[in-house]
């Protein structure tokens, strides 16, 4: 009987979000908790609802019900820079790099300095320790996603995986709490992505929370600690990354021939044993 | 020679505060536009709120210089605050609708006989002491080179003349300076950055419509010092702020570069020097009986330099400083 299983210690709790598009319910997700500390992968089939769940939790889209707290403080009416600066920082399925800046350009932009304010840009005196620094952690980060040699070239000009890298290490530029990525290994070359899967492994042991949307399963065995299942907008299961992916509902929603069957199956089941 | 005084007279063009202004005006829009992507289509309406807030306050408010100058800067500014904040959150066409009405708006209210006895409506503001409206001689008195007559090289000027140009064009170059100083920093980083995506901008903590009203404004009010700078040495006339004077703009801007520094000024000569040329080949080709002579025979230069625009687009679309490489990213 599958029910509700809490983590411990989550970092972001969203209750009852809603959002439809015309009936189409994109999202109704009763309550997802993503753990603090550890590596929650969002797993489901295309159109579960997943990139609008990010959109909505993170204030690009506005849901039509539901709030959300991200570290004991309710998030659901802050705009979408503000959960950004809260520490809630996502990457996009479809990747948007700024084209036409370089790659440390698109970089910088990842960092808060003070000479991005008007009344500081003026005296170089003023902002070039800010902008020193954050030059020197875009280089550190440019490096470990291989993109160090690309540093001053137009971002436009980069491969469709390397956006995906560009994308990444820019998020890690904000210096999240909690960073969330989608399809992050989507057209990423499998020497890279080990690279990058132990990378994700480290940024978790220095204490930061991830929570991606994946379609690979081995990528999803190899590094989620807690893993969340969504289909039809709903969360179908959750848990720890094991016994979750051995379940085998969850198998069958994602290799089964039936899995529109199977799914609404587990979902009137965790529906009958909620009430 | 009639092809030498055409070139002579293109030549003088260059330093002509008309030609100065033109190039202040584009480094504003070069703000929205070249550095920020904002698509205003009515700097003409900023030009105007220049210049009719300067002369209006020292003519009808008889306010000392300095105020003028701050009230012609504050409205350019609360302008593009009404302008902005409705449109900027949209996409951006809908800033370049409001933009394009909201200045012929403008355009429509000091040209109206309405408040005749305040701007002048159709007349404009007329700039002449012996008839006791003026807001530019207090800038005579500061002339160090008298009235008389002034010879460089096979140039003539008359001394208030020359005045007027070394005032209008060192304004363009401390202009010029600062917005060099601005677009170095980090913040001049984050106008390109909300050019490129301003959805990928706040997924990384930047407010994105209020780094657009910023470079609104700013533009903006650079777009009302050319004003101030247009009407110092003539009078204000309002039917030069009409649409075609943003076109122009447009035109200056993508021929001299967008998004580069010293695009706009490039832009404004060449842009001049052209008209100037153009015109006098009209008038030269109509003497010689090529060109059979009609009316406005002198618009035709438009005509030119419209022609002229769109092969600069199809040809060297980066504009004469512009980056090619650049360019070749550009999105759809
Ligand atoms: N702007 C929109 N307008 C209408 N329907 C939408 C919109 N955005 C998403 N949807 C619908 O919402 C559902 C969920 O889409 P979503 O993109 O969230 O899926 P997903 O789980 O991210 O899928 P994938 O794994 O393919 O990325 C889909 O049925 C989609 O058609
Ligand atoms: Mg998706």
């Amino acid at each position: 009987m599958p029910a509700v299983k809490h983590a411990s210690d989550p970092i972001l709790v969203a209750e009852g979000v809603q959002r439809h598009f015309g009936g189409v319910a994109a999202v109704d997700v009763e309550l997802l908790e993503v753990p603090r500390g550890q590596i929650t992968a969002l797993i489901g089939p295309n159109g579960a609802g997943k990139t609008t769940l990010f959109n909505c939790l993170t204030g690009f889209d506005s849901a039509n019900a539901g709030k959300w707290s991200f570290d004991g403080e309710p998030m659901q009416n802050v705009d979408r820079h503000r959960v950004a600066r809260r520490g809630m920082v996502r990457t996009f399925q479809l990747t948007r790099v700024l084209g036409r800046l370089t790659v440390m350009e698109n970089m910088l932009l990842g960092a808060r300095q003070s000479g991005e304010k008007f009344s500081r840009s003026l005296f170089k005196p003023l902002w070039k320790a800010d902008y020193d620094e954050a030059t020197e952690r875009a280089w550190g980060l440019l490096k470990r996603f291989k993109l160090d040699t690309k540093a001053d070239d137009h971002a436009a000009s980069l491969s469709g995986g390397q956006r995906k890298l560009l994308e990444m290490a820019r998020a890690l530029m904000t210096q999240p709490k909690l960073l969330m990525l989608d399809e992050p290994m989507a057209g990423v070359n499998p020497a890279l992505v080990q690279s990058l899967l132990s990378h994700i492994t480290d940024l978790r042991d220095e204490g930061l929370s991830i929570l991606f949307v994946e379609h690979d399963m081995h990528v999803v065995k190899e590094i989620s600690d807690w893993v969340v299942v969504m289909a039809e907008g709903r969360v179908v299961a959750e848990g720890e990354s094991g016994p979750t992916l051995a379940n085998p509902a969850v198998i069958d929603a994602y290799l089964g021939a039936h899995h529109d069957v199977d799914l609404r199956a587990i979902i009137r089941e965790r529906e009958a044993g909620r009430a | 020679m009639a092809l030498l005084d055409a070139l002579l007279a293109a030549g003088q063009q260059i330093l002509s505060p008309v030609t100065a202004a033109f190039a202040l005006a584009a480094i504003g829009l070069n703000i929205h536009f070249g550095y920020t992507g904002l698509i205003n289509f009515g700097q003409a309406g900023f030009v105007a709120v220049g210049a009719y807030g300067f002369a209006l306050s020292v003519v009808w408010l008889e306010l000392p210089i300095w105020l003028a100058i701050l009230i012609a800067f504050a409205a350019a500014a609360v302008f593009a605050i009404l302008l902005g904040i409705p449109t900027l959150r949209l996409r951006g066409d809908y800033l370049a609708i409001v933009t394009i009405a909201a200045a012929e708006i403008i355009r429509y209210t000091v040209n109206s006989s309405l408040f005749d006895d305040v701007t002048g409506g159709a007349q404009g503001i007329t700039n002449n002491e012996s008839q006791g409206s003026d807001y530019s001689s207090w800038l005579n008195q500061f002339n160090p080179l008298g009235e008389g007559r002034i010879e460089l090289g096979p140039w003539v000027f008359t001394g208030t003349a020359l005045w007027w140009s070394i005032v209008t064009w060192v304004i363009v170059g401390i202009v010029t300076l600062l917005v060099w100083l601005l677009m170095r920093s980090p913040w001049g980083l984050t106008l390109r950055g909300v050019r490129e995506d301003p959805d990928a901008m706040a997924s990384l903590g930047k407010f994105d419509s209020g780094i657009k009203l910023q470079a609104l404004i700013l533009g903006g009010v650079i777009g009302a010092m050319a004003g101030i700078l247009y009407v110092l040495p003539s009078a204000v006339s309002p039917i030069d702020y009409n649409s075609r004077m943003t076109f122009n703009l447009f035109t200056i801007v993508i021929l001299g570069g967008a998004a580069t520094i010293l695009g706009p000024i490039v832009g404004s000569i060449v842009f001049w020097t052209v008209l100037v040329l153009s015109e006098a080949m009209i008038t030269w080709l109509v003497d010689i009986g090529i060109l059979a002579n009609f009316a406005d025979a002198p618009q035709l230069r438009f005509a030119l330099v419209g022609l002229a625009l769109a092969l600069l687009i199809v040809f060297r679309p980066q504009g004469i400083l512009g980056n090619k490489k650049e360019m070749s990213f550009a999105r759809s």
